[in-house]
């Protein structure tokens, strides 16, 4: 079940947020547990001048780091916060998160297409948070992002996957990854968009405010792992009907 | 502007008929609407008050995570020519000795703060602007710059190009207070000065929104309107008003509570504990992403069940006193602090309470 993203082969299917989490010190065990290979972390939220838990102590070095663009507003915040983090962590993985609307954190869309553009000519691997919207996907597809990363529902919600009509067709049209961020509330929406396809889920709400993270990580993975593998098997359309036993036209022959 | 809408606003609070019948089923709903708001507010049933803690509480922690916002505030000067009859800063307070931090003194208090983890600082003066005049501002704020990723600044209300000149020298946010929303009763609080234009500072955020503010904290003054409510109301619709006119600005909200020891003046309104949580998760429950605030200003068992049950974030080892942090002074604080527990302390208690002090909110560029 082996698949490439940015050049790196990943077994996990499973991405995790960290920044709602009660405390960094159960990152090791969620990691020991599922075997998550790649952790998002907000530029925003690093310092490790602070006499607080620093997150970078508690993530292994064969673990790849996310950095995300939250609290950006425009494309040119983005790209300055994307630098930032990608030296203070030494990554070149960046998650474009551009929130201009503080009531619903909606992903600005355009304003993100600007900074993937300029972001991948300077070498980042990009991953772009978008609301799904099939044309914006297509374009990212076209500058060179390593993947799209399309809301389920908008952050925080615990929703799941309310917004399948419009995701369905991106993963269907587009082709680089496409990884299902947001909205996901439980192991069953995680298990939903992957049978819908997706090539990866990243979850961080429901994992961090669960009243224990590490079994709902370990949850949601399999759940993860399970809507895979069913997708990989073919999954049959629902029916209002019963499907007859011998065929409705068998009398022509 | 917001001047139209709180006109109508007040009107609609004066309609408002309390009927408390379906309370229960704002608990279902997914939006509230500001009838159920008031509702919330008025209700003085202890078990919704319970379900009313539960519910802020989810919220809470589904939008902003199981994490705590820890800032500091920094007194830099304490002359003020404005007569607030409830204000320890006031002009009508002779006895004060008024003191301005030099720049080296205030580099020596940011040092600390930096030192104590702080990576969140607000900027307080008084409402003077001859002796704190927009030129110190602006060299606080550089000084600021060097240590902290945000900068926040508690002072008299500027212009917008007075705001605009000091978000390009890295402020961030602004927190100003319109105290109460009630405008006369807002005449007869503030004797004299030019925080007595009730407009001027009522508009201040919109100035500091056009000007590019990252972050606006707004609040009123609880314990100075008998009718609480009509001001916690009226706070809660103007940061409503902030958030759908400028939705790419944080705002958060603050409800400080003057306490009965405090008092200089005759007060017969204290917010009691109980209306203090009302207030304060039933502005979540309607408010879901706003961010809010509680400060030293209260006491350690207020402070610390508040975790978790609807604030974000916190003042922590305050000083209100000018030069608090590097001088030992016996001086007069703006107010009393009533948590007076080191920033270490209280890290121990949100990490006690199942969550995670945080010092840094935005990204130093
Ligand atoms: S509230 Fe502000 S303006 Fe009023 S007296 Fe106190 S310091 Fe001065």
């Amino acid at each position: 079940m082996e698949f490439e993203i940015a050049g790196k082969k990943l077994k996990s299917r499973l991405f995790i947020g960290t920044g709602k989490l009660p405390t960094y010190k159960v990152i090791p065990e969620i990691i020991k547990k599922t075997g998550v290979e790649v952790l998002t972390v907000a530029v925003r939220r690093i310092n490790p001048e602070a006499k607080i838990e620093n997150i970078l102590d508690y993530i292994p070095d064969n673990i790849t780091i996310m950095v995300n663009t939250s609290g950006a507003r425009n494309a040119e915040e983005a790209i300055k916060i994307a630098k930032a983090g990608s030296e203070i962590i030494g990554t070149k993985w960046i998650k474009i998160e551009i929130e201009a609307d503080t009531r619903y954190l909606a992903p600005d869309n355009e304003e993100t297409v600007k900074a993937t553009e300029i972001l991948v000519k300077q070498g980042f691997f990009v991953f772009p948070y978008i609301t799904p919207d099939l044309i914006t996907a297509k374009k990212l597809e076209k500058s060179g992002a390593a993947a799209v990363m399309p809301l389920g529902s908008f952050i925080g919600t615990n929703k799941g996957i309310t917004c399948k009509t419009l995701l369905r067709p991106i993963i269907e049209e587009v082709n680089i990854p496409v990884i299902i961020d947001a909205g996901i509330g439980r192991p069953s929406h995680a298990a939903e968009a992957m049978e819908l396809g997706a090539d990866a889920v990243l979850v961080n709400t429901a994992i961090a405010i669960a009243k224990n993270p590490v079994n709902m990580a370990i949850a949601i993975d399999m759940a993860v792992k399970a809507g895979r593998l069913a997708f990989e098997n073919g999954i049959l359309a629902e029916r209002e009907y019963a499907e007859p036993s011998s065929p409705l036209t068998d009398f022509l022959k | 502007m917001f001047k139209e809408i709180l006109q109508k606003e007040k009107e609609f609070f004066l309609n408002f008929k309390n009927y408390d019948n379906h309370i229960n089923d704002i608990f279902i709903k997914e939006k509230i609407t500001k009838q159920d708001f008031l509702k919330l507010l008025f209700n003085e049933d202890d078990l919704i008050l319970e379900k009313m803690a539960l519910e802020s509480k989810i919220i809470t922690d589904k939008f902003f995570g199981k994490t705590i916002l820890l800032y500091a505030p920094l007194y830099i000067s304490n002359y003020c020519e404005n007569e607030c009859v409830y204000c320890g800063f006031s002009a009508l307070n002779r006895e004060l000795k008024r003191k301005k931090l030099k720049l080296e003194e205030i580099e020596k208090e940011m040092i600390i703060l930096k030192e104590k983890s702080f990576n969140t600082i607000l900027l307080l003066t008084g409402d003077d602007r001859i002796n704190s005049d927009i030129d110190y501002i602006a060299e606080a704020i550089k000084i600021a710059k060097k240590y902290f990723s945000e900068i926040l600044i508690e002072i008299y209300a500027l212009t917008y190009e007075e705001y605009k000149y000091l978000v390009e020298l890295g402020l961030t946010g602004l927190t100003i207070y319109q105290e109460t929303y009630d405008e006369k009763l807002y005449d007869k609080l503030h004797l004299a000065g030019p925080k007595k234009n009730f407009n001027f500072r009522l508009e201040a955020p919109d100035r500091a929104a056009k000007a590019g503010i990252k972050e606006i904290n707004i609040g009123c003054l609880l314990g100075l309107n008998k009718n609480a409510v009509f001001d916690v109301y009226l706070t809660a619709i103007h940061a409503d008003y902030l958030l759908r006119k400028y939705p790419d600005i944080e705002i958060s909200i603050s409800y400080p509570r003057i306490q009965p020891a405090e008092a200089k003046i005759k007060i017969e309104n204290f917010v009691s504990d109980r209306n203090f949580l009302r207030y304060i998760t039933a502005t979540r429950i309607f408010l879901q992403r706003v961010g809010l605030n509680v400060s030293t200003r209260e006491k350690e068992i207020i402070r610390d069940n508040l975790i978790g049950l609807g604030i974000t974030k916190m003042s922590a080892g305050s000083k209100t006193t000018v030069g608090g942090y590097h001088l030992n002074t016996k001086d007069k604080g703006q107010f009393e602090i009533s948590d007076k527990r080191s920033v270490e302390e209280i890290i121990e208690v949100i990490i006690k309470k199942g969550y995670r002090p945080e010092f840094t909110n935005w990204v130093k560029i």
